[in-house]
């Protein structure tokens, strides 16, 4: 959509009464890749809802999944989010690989300047807060309530309500793909650009309400978790003896209960400049745009260390269940998470060395910002000695892991290069700073969630992935990878910018062209990926896990059955010593077969949907003027906050026949999976 | 953070313990507070408003120490801040979040002090006489 | 660990899991959760704090603190939020004593304290604003609104919850529900309390100061 002109003064007082500046020029039927995405899209949905309708699932799926507060259910929905908003992220880098690739010596490839600069912010959004923060959230809510024996999180309803806030989030930002646009500033969105002088579309209103919305899920759920980790512990886990990826879990909610806030008064600040005309980050009056950025990166940085953090519990999870060893040197895991914790906050303005700040600020945080890679490598060689000496079995998840401990170490050197000031003013906002980050979060943040998701989906689900298409996946992901990026570095080296749609410099191109070989690497991956769930489910009977335990684990959620029951155990384990199964397994535990009893499990609800589907009313009624629809909204979802609290009835107990029924169940499971395979993988 | 929390059968006690024996304090826990705090804030007022300095620095650190006095007054009184609540863990998100309100005050102003500091300069006026 | 071995429970044999079963139901988790909160609302003043502190002296030619603040207004108005806090206490006292009725009595007087809290509030903001020292006019005033109208909001929430509360109070007494909500208000206006003593101090006195 064009900024100059505006449409809307063409139309008539009523419609902007009733439809706000929302007009049909709003529509980018003009952009002939959106019509097409478009048309895509709403087919696959219409097919999606023909399919529901015709198997008449829409019951169930309302009833079992949309409106349950069972925490495996919950975390199930967050990974699929994650992984589908993937695609839609992905698809926009891959826009911007092939963009680049052609673009070259006067050569304005298919992608407009405006376009594109929509593309990269919107991918960076999609990325970080609707692919990695739904993926980092689902596992642990699916795994950290197992893992310290729990039959749910603390407070089932608001995770339920986080959830969907979440995904309100994400029905904005694909709004904005086909009704009116996203923002192009960049994904934190600075200041003047931003503001309402410089951004006047809807753009920048779609990433504000998008964000805000979610972000409230995200705070919930974080201290949702901390409750559950500090409350909810099984007898006799303590802090000590908690497994690892608990650990990072607590630390990351921590951060995420401290930081989000941070984003979410920095977002409203720039939101009243926009609407009610504050100068805050403004050029006049007073306002102090710089001041955006300081702020925006004490939220930003941590940020960093709550996708990173649960990566690392994972592959600590993955390194000793799969080397058949104890974690070396678990205390200082524990503590190195809990430094990393604290240090987070002190390193922000390493991201803007070179706003101008003397050579007393910029040495204070090059320092804090080097000191934290101190703990982080304490990790790596943790990580390296659990292996040492170890039956180490090469599944998928041990396989990421490894891939992880290569590639994370070079994004990691090259993030202490970026942390030195003097050089950080040659490679700020270059093509090697994009290569850096990218190389820590794919490297360390998603090929930890692949090893995770590997790691449990069999306990997730039942059976396994199939390990040959899996193994395609990785190949392709980790070789696409490398192919993708370090071509940017050396571009970057060679002073290339981010964020540009087009160079008149040719002999540059044929790094970009490797770089967008890379791409298209890494979308055979993706695609493996997504043959390799097709295949698996197909072949489940095939790859079922009878046992619950599929790979020899050590820790308590590999201690009920695959599925876990809906109340997780039936008996709540005591814990006697860190890595609480492994012990189980080795000091003669057998699996109750009596005596079982009613379980207190809390109800469904649907004030989630409804509340968190009201405020993302609000947040479109908000994006487009819509004044009278943003009041009924706003009201309506105070109003049904309030009728929620006067439900009394939260809970109900699973009667106890039906649990003799569902352990039975596990119980000639179990017997076939002995009579199947004597050997259960045990090292 | 401490390496070795109650286990969780403990806290549960405790929990229940909290219930009974009130977490809310006395009425004369809550008058001392009030008192207290109606001193605290009457004296800042005074200070400001009869301009008892001459030196307004002076006066400023004077009511920040006042606020500080104030807001332990309500922690303690009102808020029942101890050591003990929840097993240590409201002390130490507390302490946490204080540790990161003052990075985020003090870090905010010296990092936005000196990036004034170094601005080059942007009104329109200083713009025009640029060389 | 070391440790592993001695692990073994009183009576010689290994329990791996608890068979009288009230483990996992969180009910206890909630005055924690609440309070974990509160601290992440604490974040969002501080930000509001960092933002005044950063943009509080930017006048932009317009009116100073000195010029505006009315200070007996403000002493009166923390007078107010000063006492609605005591009486707060009040209600939990005779909650803990199970006098509903006197809940309820405490609780409509810190609902009154609070509101008179909330109309000065509004009346300072429209003289203000009638002065012309709009939030728009500079960046100190837009600090100063946004930082001191997101506490009154704050307040404005905690009237509405209050409300609330002594409804559900009414309709089924003093259960254990209840009692848990009304121990999450307090906390909740307490923290507003705590909140406003960096308010007057920062914004107020110190913005009054030649």
């Amino acid at each position: 959509m064009n900024s100059e002109h505006n449409p809307i003064e063409a139309y008539p007082h009523w419609w902007r009464l009733l439809f706000g500046r929302f007009t049909l020029e709003s529509l980018p039927l003009h952009e002939p890749i959106v019509v097409v995405t478009f048309a895509v899209v709403a087919l696959g949905g219409l097919a999606i809802l023909g399919a529901l309708t015709r198997y008449k699932l829409w019951g169930p799926l309302w009833r079992d999944w949309l409106t349950s507060v069972d925490h495996k259910k919950i975390g199930i929905m967050y990974m699929v989010l994650g992984l589908v908003m993937l695609l839609r992220g992905f698809a926009d880098a891959l826009l911007m690989r092939s963009q680049q690739a052609i673009a070259h010596g006067g050569a304005e490839g298919f992608l407009p300047p405006h376009h594109y600069d929509q593309i990269f912010t919107a991918h960076g959004v999609i990325m970080i807060f609707f692919v990695a923060m739904p993926l980092v959230t689902g596992l642990m809510n699916f795994v950290v309530p197992l893992q310290i024996g729990a039959r749910d999180v603390a407070f089932p309803f608001l995770n339920n309500f986080s959830f969907w806030m979440t995904a309100g989030g994400v029905v904005l930002t694909m709004m904005s793909l086909f009704i009116g646009e996203f923002a192009a500033t960049g994904w934190l969105a600075y200041p003047p650009l931003s503001n309402i002088a410089y951004s006047p579309s809807t753009g920048v209103d779609y990433y504000i309400w998008a964000l805000q919305i979610a972000g409230i899920g995200t705070t919930l759920s974080g201290v949702n978790l901390i409750a559950t980790i500090v409350k909810m512990r099984a007898p006799g886990m303590s802090m000590m003896k908690m497994p690892v990826f608990t650990w990072t879990s607590l630390c990351t909610n921590i951060l995420i209960v401290a930081s989000f806030p941070v984003l979410g008064a920095v977002l409203a600040l720039l939101t009243l400049d926009r609407y009610v005309g504050t100068n805050f980050f403004t050029n006049d009056l007073g306002g102090n745009p710089m001041m955006y950025v300081n702020l925006i990166w004490i939220w930003g940085h941590p940020e960093v260390y709550i996708l990173v953090l649960p990566a690392f519990g994972i592959f600590s999870e993955v390194t000793s269940t799969f080397s058949g060893k104890r974690l070396f040197g678990y205390a200082s895991m524990v503590y190195a998470t809990v430094v990393i914790t604290i240090l987070s906050y002190l390193v922000w303005l390493h991201h803007f060395f070179t706003m101008g700040s003397g050579a007393s600020v910029n040495s204070f945080f090059g320092i804090t910002t080097m000191i934290i890679s101190i703990p982080t490598g304490a990790k790596i060689f943790n990580w390296l000695f659990t292996m040492y000496r170890g039956r180490i079995r090469f599944d998928l998840p041990m396989m990421w892991t490894v891939a992880f401990m290569l590639t994370f170490v070079i994004g990691g050197m090259t993030g202490v290069l970026l942390a030195v000031p003097p050089a950080d003013f040659v490679l700020h906002n270059s093509l090697f700073l994009v290569a850096h980050f990218h190389n820590v979060i794919i490297g360390g943040v998603l090929f930890g969630l692949f090893a995770g998701i590997y790691y449990w989906w069999p306990k997730a689900f039942g059976f396994r992935l199939d390990p040959f298409w899996g193994k395609v996946s990785f190949w392709c992901w980790v070789s696409g990878f490398w192919v993708a990026f370090m071509p940017l570095y050396i571009l970057g080296l060679m002073g290339v910018t981010r964020r540009m749609s087009s160079f008149a410099d040719t002999s540059l191109q044929p790094f970009f062209v490797i770089a967008a070989l890379g791409a298209l690497l890494i979308a055979c991956g993706i695609a493996a990926m997504i043959v390799q769930f097709a295949v698996s489910i197909l072949r489940r009977d095939q790859l079922a896990d009878l046992t619950g335990d599929p790979w020899g684990g050590r820790t308590l959620e590999w201690a009920t059955s695959s599925p876990p029951p809906a109340y997780n155990f039936a008996f709540t384990p005591m814990v006697h010593d860190g890595d609480a199964w492994w012990d189980m397994k080795h000091r003669g535990y057998e699996r109750p077969l009596q005596g079982f009893k009613a379980i207190h499990m809390p109800k469904n609800t649907g004030a989630g949907v409804i509340i968190a589907g009201i405020a993302t009313v609000f947040g479109v009624a908000m994006v487009w003027y819509v004044w009278w629809l943003a009041a009924i909204s706003f009201a309506g979802a105070v109003a049904a906050t309030i009728i929620h609290t006067f439900n009394y009835d939260r809970d109900y107990y699973i009667p106890a026949d039906e649990v003799v029924r569902t352990e039975d169940e596990r119980t000639r499971l179990l017997a076939r999976a002995v009579a199947n395979a004597p050997a259960p993988a045990q090292a | 953070m401490s390496a070795r929390a109650p286990a969780s059968d403990e806290v549960h006690v405790e929990v229940v313990h909290d219930h009974h024996e009130a977490a809310h304090g006395s009425r004369r826990g809550y008058i001392t507070g009030f008192v207290l705090s109606v001193i605290l804030t009457a004296i800042p007022f005074w200070l400001v408003m009869a301009e008892v300095f001459a030196d307004s620095r002076v006066t400023s650190i004077v009511i920040m120490a006042f606020a500080i006095a104030q807001i332990l007054v309500h922690m303690v009184y009102f808020l029942h801040m101890n050591a003990r609540s929840e097993g240590g863990w409201t002390m130490m998100a507390l302490i946490f979040t204080v540790v990161l309100v003052v990075i985020a005050l003090s870090g905010s102003l010296w990092v936005m002090y000196h990036l004034n500091t170094n601005m080059m300069p942007m009104s329109p006026g200083d713009m025009r006489t640029m060389p | 660990m070391a440790q592993s071995h001695t692990a073994a429970a009183d009576d010689g044999a290994l329990h791996f899991y608890v068979t009288d079963d009230e483990h996992g139901h969180a009910e206890g988790g909630t005055m924690l959760g609440f309070w974990l909160y509160l601290m992440s609302d604490c974040l969002i003043f501080a930000i509001l704090f960092a933002t005044y502190g950063v943009l509080g002296r930017n006048y932009a030619a317009g009116p100073s603190g000195a010029d505006l603040f009315d200070l007996k207004l403000v002493a009166v108005n923390t007078s107010m939020l000063l006492f609605s806090s005591i009486t707060y206490g009040f209600a939990m006292l005779e909650m803990d004593k199970g006098d509903q009725r006197m809940t309820q009595r405490w609780l409509a007087v810190t609902g009154a304290f609070g509101l008179a809290f909330v109309g000065l509030e509004l009346y300072e903001f429209a003289h203000l604003i009638h002065e012309g020292a709009t939030p728009q006019r500079s960046a100190f005033l837009s600090s100063f609104f946004t930082l001191v109208g997101t506490h009154g909001l704050h307040v404005t929430f905690g009237l509405i919850w209050l409300v609330t509360l002594m409804v559900q109070v009414h309709q089924r007494g003093l259960i254990e529900a209840n009692r848990r909500r009304l121990m999450c208000l307090s906390m909740f206006w307490h923290f507003l309390d705590v909140i406003w003593i960096g308010v007057f101090t920062f914004v107020y006195l110190m913005g009054s100061l030649k």
